[in-house]
C-alpha cells in the first residue's frame, strides 16, 4: 500500500513564528489544472495590525545591524533557497508553471538575492555624497532606510516578484510587510520558512496571505508605515495608494516590471526606500569663514 | 579688588568650557554688521580714546621717547577742546619712574609691563622683584604675562600659583594678566587661561603682548568677554577686559564696543572695567571724531605721531 | 517644452548663469523688496535670502550638461511641465530652490508665489525675462489657494513641487491621486535642537536663538522643541533669557534690528493663539522686555519652560518666535523624545564629544541634523524631511532626481 503523503500546512509568517490567521479564515485557490493549491490563511486586518507591530519592534535590530552584516544575511537566505530549490521548483510547478520556467524563476530569485548582497555594503558609496558648501562646515548625506515598508507583491509570480521587490527594501535596512500573491501564495511561505532558518531576525520579514481587496486598506492606511511598494498595473489600486498616502505622507512606490528580465534589478530600487539625511558640523580653519584668528 | 582666595573656589580648569570655533565667527561677524548712528558713533569713539592704555614696550625706547608720549597722553589734539584723555600709558619698568613723575598730577595712570615682558621666561623670584620694583617705582598697573610654556604642558597650578604671587605682591595695584592668545592656538585655551587669571585674582584680563600675531582679534576678545561674565554670574567678581594689538583702526575699536555692550553691558564701557593696548589707534580714532563733527576728511599729516 | 528641450545643455547651462547673475546684480534692490515685502530682516535677506538664492541657481547651472554622472547606469530626461507652489517665508529664495533645479534637469515651469509675498518672485521674471530666458519656460502666476488648487490639478502638468504646510500637502497628494503626476513636497516641522552637558555652552545658546528666532520663526525646520539636559539647564536658561532681551526687534529696514516683523495679521494671531494656549497648559513663559513697536504685527521672543510632551504647544507647528523647552536625563531619553513627533524635517545636536554627536544624529529620524550649529544652508546640501516633513529633496545631487526620469 502507498505511503500516505504528508500534506503541508500554510500558515503566515508574522514576528518569525507562523500562526494561523487571528480570523481562522482560510480560502482555497486553485491550478490551472483546478486543483486546490491547500488551506491558505484568509488574513485579517488584525495579521496587518500585527504585523506591523512587529516590524516597528525589527526597524531598529535591522537597521542597526551593519551593512557587511545585512549582506552577510542576504547571502545567508539566497544559500537556503539553492537548498531547498527543488521544493521551490515543484511548488512552482503545481501553481502552474512548466519545468523550465519554474527552474528559470527559482534560479532568477537566488541570482538576484545574490545581486542585492552584494550592494549593501556598497550602495551608500555609491548614493551618499559629501558636499561642499560655502561655509565652514562639513557637510554628508547618506541613506537610511525609510522605517517600514508595506509590500503588496506581484501578482502574476509565486516568487521572483516578492523577491526582487523584498531583497531592495531590506538590503537598505527597512522591515517589511508582504501581503502574498493572492492567487499563487505558495512560494511566499516557502519563502518565509527560508527567511526563518536564515539569521534573519524575527520581524524584519512579515508575510501574510488572503484576499487583496480586504487588505489592501488596513496596509496602506496604517500610520506606522512609511512606505508602500505596489507591484502592479490596477489603477483603482494605484488611486487607492496614493489617496491613503495623504494620511501620514507615505511614500509610495508603483512597478509595472517583468521581473522575470535580468534588467530588472537595479541601485535604484534600493534609493526608493531610502531618505537623506544630511548632517552639518563646523570644521576650524577652513576657507569660506573669515579666519582672523 | 578681586580677593578671590576667601571666597571662590577654584575649579578643575581641566574642564573648563568648550569654544566652538565657528560659532564665535558667526556670533562676532554679527556685532561686526552692527552699523552706529552718529550721535552714537561720535560717543563711542570718544570713548575709545578715553580706554586707551598708550604704549611703547621697545627694546630702544629712551626716555625722550617716554617723555613725548606722556605729553602726547595729557594734550592728544589741543587745537580741538574737550577731548578726553587716554586712560593710561604703558611703559616698561625701567621707564616707570620718568612717566610716573611727568603724570603725577594727571588723571592718566601708568602701567607697567612685568614678570619678564613679553617671554615671561624667568624664575618667579625674578619676577615678584621686577613687580614690586615696578610698584616702587610709581605704577599704578601692573601688566603681567602668564607662563605660556607651563600652561601649553598642562600646569595649570603653576601658571595659577605665579599670578596669585605677583597679585600678592601687587595689592591695591591693579593687575592685568597677558593670556598671549596668540601663543596659546585653541579658543579652548584661550577660555581656560582666562579663568586661571581670573580665579588667581587678575583685576583685568588682556589678550596679548602686542609681540604676536594674531593678537586682539575681536573672536579672541569675545571669548575673554564670556569668560568675565561667567566668572561673575558664578563668584560675583566684575573683571576688566584689555585687548591689545592689532586694533589700529577706529571701526575695530568700535566692534569691540559695541561687543562688550552686547556681551557684557554697559556696566564695563568705561576705561575702569575696558581698555585698548594701542599706539595707533589714537590718532585714527582722533581724525575720526574731527571729521565727524567738522564733515572734513582728515590728514594724518596733521596729527603728532608721539 | 518644445522650445526648452531642442536647447542644448550646455546652452541651458548658459541661461541659468545669466538670471544667476543677473540676480546678483539687482542683489540690493531684491533685499529691500524683500524685506518691505515679507517683514524680515535686511540683515537677514540682504546676507542670507537673495546670496542664496543666487548661488542655487550658479549651482544648478552647471549640472545642465553632466546629468549623466548623476545617475549612474541610467538614461536621464525631464519631467516635462512643473508646477511649483511655494510659501510665504522665503519667498526668493524657496523660488530659486524651485526653478533652477527643474530648469537644469531639462523642465519647463509654472510657478505660484505666496499671495501676500509675491514681489520679489515677479521681479525674478523680469530678470528671466532679462535673461533672455526663451519665452514660457518659466512662467510666474500670482494667486491665493484656489490658483494653486488649479495649478495642481491641471491635466498638463507632470509633476508638482510643494513647498508650505503639511495640511496643504496632504490635500495635493490626495487630489492627484487619480493621475500620474509625480510629487514632491516640502512641509512643517517641529524640530528637536538638543543641548548635551558638554556643548559649547554660549555657542549652543547663540545656536538655540539662531534655531528659533531666525526669520521670526517662519522657518519650517526651526529648532522649537529644545531639549536641554539637566545638570545645564539653569545656566542655559539664564544665559538664553539674558541673550533674549538683547535681542532688538522693530523695523525689519534697519541693519542693526535682529527680529523682524510677522509677516501677516493672521499669522500673527495664530501665533499669539499658540502663546495662549501655552499659558494654558501651564507653562511658565518668558518675553524679551524689548518695546515693540506701536505699529505692525510684532511679537516679541517667547520662551515656555515646564513644558510637557503632550502639551500642544510642544507638539504642532506654531511657525512663530515661540521657543518650548524640555529637560532630559539621558541620550536614550532624549533620542526617544525627540522622534516622537509626526514630523521629521531637521535636528539640532549640541556636544564636544564625537562619538556622541555621531550617535544622537544617526538616530535622529530627520532629513538634516545640524551638529553644533543651527540653520545652515547651501545650494549644495540637501535639504527635506522625513515622516510627514514631506518627500524629496531640495539642493546638491540629491535635488536634481525629483526633476527627472530614469530609464
Amino acid at each position: 500500500m502507498e505511503r500516505l503523503k504528508i500534506l503541508k500546512t500554510y500558515k503566515i509568517y508574522i514576528g518569525g513564528s507562523f500562526p494561523r490567521t487571528e480570523s481562522g479564515r482560510y480560502y482555497q485557490p486553485v491550478n490551472h489544472k483546478g486543483d486546490k493549491l491547500g488551506n491558505i490563511c484568509q488574513s485579517s486586518r488584525k495579521d496587518i495590525r500585527n504585523s506591523v507591530v512587529e516590524a516597528r519592534k525589527a526597524f531598529s535590530v535591522w537597521s542597526e545591524k551593519s551593512n557587511f552584516n545585512r549582506g552577510q544575511i542576504l547571502y545567508r537566505i539566497a544559500e537556503m533557497l539553492e537548498g531547498r530549490k527543488s521544493q521551490f521548483v515543484d511548488e512552482l510547478i503545481f501553481q502552474s508553471l512548466s519545468k523550465s520556467n519554474a527552474e528559470k524563476e527559482v534560479n532568477l530569485s537566488i541570482d538576484r538575492l545574490i545581486y542585492y548582497a552584494g550592494w549593501c555594503d556598497k550602495y551608500s558609496q555609491v548614493l551618499d555624497s559629501v558636499n561642499p558648501v560655502a561655509s565652514s562646515h562639513f557637510n554628508f548625506s547618506i541613506n537610511e532606510p525609510t522605517g517600514v515598508v508595506g509590500l503588496i507583491a506581484d501578482q502574476n509570480t509565486s516568487l521572483i516578484g516578492l523577491v526582487s521587490l523584498l531583497a531592495p527594501i531590506i538590503v537598505g535596512g527597512n522591515t517589511c510587510v508582504v501581503i502574498a500573491s493572492e492567487n499563487l501564495p505558495l512560494s511566499a511561505i516557502t519563502f518565509a520558512e527560508v527567511l526563518n532558518s536564515s539569521d534573519v531576525p524575527a520581524g524584519v520579514v512579515n508575510i501574510i496571505t488572503g484576499f487583496l481587496d480586504e487588505l489592501i486598506k488596513p496596509l496602506t492606511t496604517h500610520m506606522d508605515i512609511n512606505s508602500i511598494a505596489y507591484s502592479g498595473k490596477s489603477e483603482k489600486i494605484k488611486k487607492q495608494l496614493k489617496e491613503s498616502s495623504a494620511l501620514n505622507l507615505k511614500r509610495i512606490n508603483v512597478y509595472s516590471r517583468d521581473w522575470i528580465k535580468p534588467v530588472s534589478q537595479d541601485l535604484y530600487l534600493i534609493s526608493d526606500f531610502q531618505e537623506i539625511k544630511t548632517t552639518w558640523h563646523p570644521i576650524e580653519n577652513i576657507g569660506g569663514s573669515s579666519s582672523q584668528y | 579688588m578681586n580677593n578671590y582666595t576667601n571666597k571662590v573656589v577654584q575649579p578643575d580648569f581641566s574642564k573648563s568650557p568648550r569654544i566652538d570655533k565657528v560659532g564665535v565667527e558667526e556670533r562676532v561677524s554679527k556685532f561686526q554688521k552692527r552699523s552706529l548712528k552718529r550721535e552714537t558713533k561720535l560717543m563711542g569713539l570718544r570713548m575709545a580714546l578715553s580706554m586707551i592704555d598708550l604704549t611703547t614696550l621697545e627694546g630702544k625706547d629712551t626716555i625722550q621717547k617716554v617723555k613725548q608720549m606722556c605729553y602726547k597722553a595729557q594734550h592728544l589734539h589741543d587745537v580741538f577742546p574737550n577731548l578726553p584723555k587716554v586712560a593710561a600709558v604703558c611703559v616698561y619698568p625701567s621707564m616707570v619712574r620718568v612717566a610716573s613723575k611727568l603724570l603725577d598730577q594727571s588723571e592718566v595712570k601708568v602701567a607697567s609691563v612685568s614678570t619678564s615682558f613679553p617671554s615671561g621666561q624667568s624664575p618667579l623670584k625674578v619676577k615678584l622683584m621686577e613687580t614690586k620694583f615696578a610698584i616702587s617705582e610709581g605704577a599704578d598697573e601692573i601688566d603681567m604675562v602668564i607662563s605660556r610654556g607651563k600652561f601649553l604642558a598642562g600646569e595649570y597650578n603653576f601658571v595659577f600659583d605665579e599670578i596669585a604671587r605677583i597679585k600678592e605682591v601687587c595689592g591695591n595695584v591693579r593687575l592685568k594678566v597677558i593670556l598671549e592668545t596668540g601663543e596659546l592656538i585653541t579658543l579652548d585655551n584661550v577660555r581656560r587661561a582666562s579663568e586661571i587669571a581670573m580665579y588667581a585674582g587678575a583685576d583685568f584680563i588682556k589678550t596679548s603682548t602686542g609681540k604676536i600675531q594674531p593678537a586682539a582679534s575681536m573672536q579672541v576678545t569675545y571669548v575673554m568677554l564670556e569668560a568675565i561674565r561667567d566668572f561673575m554670574d558664578k563668584t560675583g567678581i566684575k573683571v576688566g577686559m584689555k585687548p591689545a594689538g592689532g586694533i589700529s583702526n577706529s571701526k575695530l575699536a568700535l566692534h569691540n564696543l559695541v561687543m562688550v555692550n552686547e556681551v557684557l553691558g554697559n556696566g564695563w564701557l568705561s576705561n575702569e572695567w575696558f581698555r585698548f593696548g594701542a599706539s595707533s589707534l589714537a590718532n585714527d580714532l582722533l581724525m575720526q571724531i574731527i571729521k565727524s563733527e567738522t564733515g572734513i576728511y582728515q590728514s594724518s599729516d596733521y596729527f603728532s605721531i608721539d | 517644452m518644445n522650445i526648452w528641450s531642442k536647447v542644448s545643455p550646455s546652452e541651458k547651462s548658459k541661461y541659468i548663469y545669466r538670471i544667476a547673475r543677473l540676480m546678483q546684480e539687482r542683489a540690493r534692490e531684491l533685499a529691500i523688496i524683500e524685506t518691505l515685502d515679507s517683514g524680515k530682516v535686511i540683515r537677514e535677506s540682504r546676507d542670507i535670502d537673495i546670496p542664496l538664492a543666487c548661488n542655487h541657481f550658479f549651482y544648478y547651472a552647471g549640472w545642465t550638461d553632466k546629468l549623466q554622472y548623476a545617475f549612474p547606469n541610467k538614461k536621464v530626461s525631464p519631467l516635462g511641465v512643473v508646477g511649483q507652489i511655494i510659501p510665504w517665508n522665503f519667498p526668493l529664495l524657496m523660488a530659486a530652490w524651485k526653478i533652477a533645479p527643474a530648469l537644469a534637469a531639462g523642465n519647463t515651469v509654472v510657478l505660484k508665489p505666496a499671495e501676500t509675498t509675491s514681489l520679489t518672485a515677479l521681479k525674478l521674471a523680469e530678470i528671466i525675462r532679462d535673461s533672455g530666458l526663451p519665452d514660457g519656460v518659466v512662467n510666474i502666476v500670482t494667486g491665493y489657494g484656489d490658483t494653486g488648487a488649479e495649478l495642481v490639478n491641471h491635466y498638463d502638468i507632470n509633476k508638482i513641487a510643494f513647498t508650505g504646510s503639511t495640511t496643504v500637502g496632504k490635500i495635493i497628494q490626495k487630489s492627484i491621486s487619480g493621475s500620474d503626476k509625480k510629487v514632491t513636497l516640502e512641509l512643517g516641522g517641529k524640530s528637536a535642537n538638543i543641548i548635551l552637558e558638554d556643548a559649547p555652552i554660549d555657542q549652543a545658546v547663540e545656536g538655540i536663538i539662531n534655531g528659533i528666532f531666525f526669520n521670526q520663526g517662519h522657518v519650517c525646520c526651526a529648532g522649537s522643541r529644545l531639549f536641554v539636559q539637566e545638570s545645564i539647564y539653569d545656566i542655559i536658561i539664564k544665559k538664553l533669557k539674558r541673550r533674549i532681551d538683547k535681542l532688538i526687534i522693530g523695523d525689519p529696514l534697519d541693519k542693526n534690528t535682529d527680529i523682524g516683523a510677522i509677516n501677516s495679521k493672521e499669522q500673527l494671531n495664530t501665533i499669539n493663539n499658540y502663546i495662549n494656549i501655552g499659558k494654558s497648559e501651564g507653562s511658565k513663559i518668558f518675553q524679551s522686555s524689548y518695546k515693540l513697536p506701536n505699529k505692525g504685527y510684532y511679537c516679541a521672543p517667547t520662551i515656555f519652560t515646564d513644558v510637557s510632551q503632550s502639551n500642544r504647544i510642544f507638539q504642532e507647528e506654531i511657525f512663530g518666535p515661540v521657543l518650548t523647552i524640555q529637560t532630559f536625563r539621558t541620550i536614550d531619553e532624549v533620542i526617544k523624545k525627540a522622534n516622537n513627533s509626526p514630523y521629521g524635517l531637521a535636528a539640532g545636536v549640541w556636544s564636544d564629544k564625537g562619538s556622541r554627536v555621531f550617535n544622537l544624529s544617526s538616530k535622529l529620524r530627520a532629513g538634516v541634523v545640524w551638529a553644533n550649529t543651527y540653520n545652515k544652508f547651501d545650494p549644495t546640501s540637501p535639504f527635506g524631511g522625513y515622516k510627514e516633513s514631506g518627500f524629496g529633496r531640495e539642493g546638491g545631487l540629491h535635488g536634481l532626481s525629483p526633476y527627472i526620469n530614469l530609464k
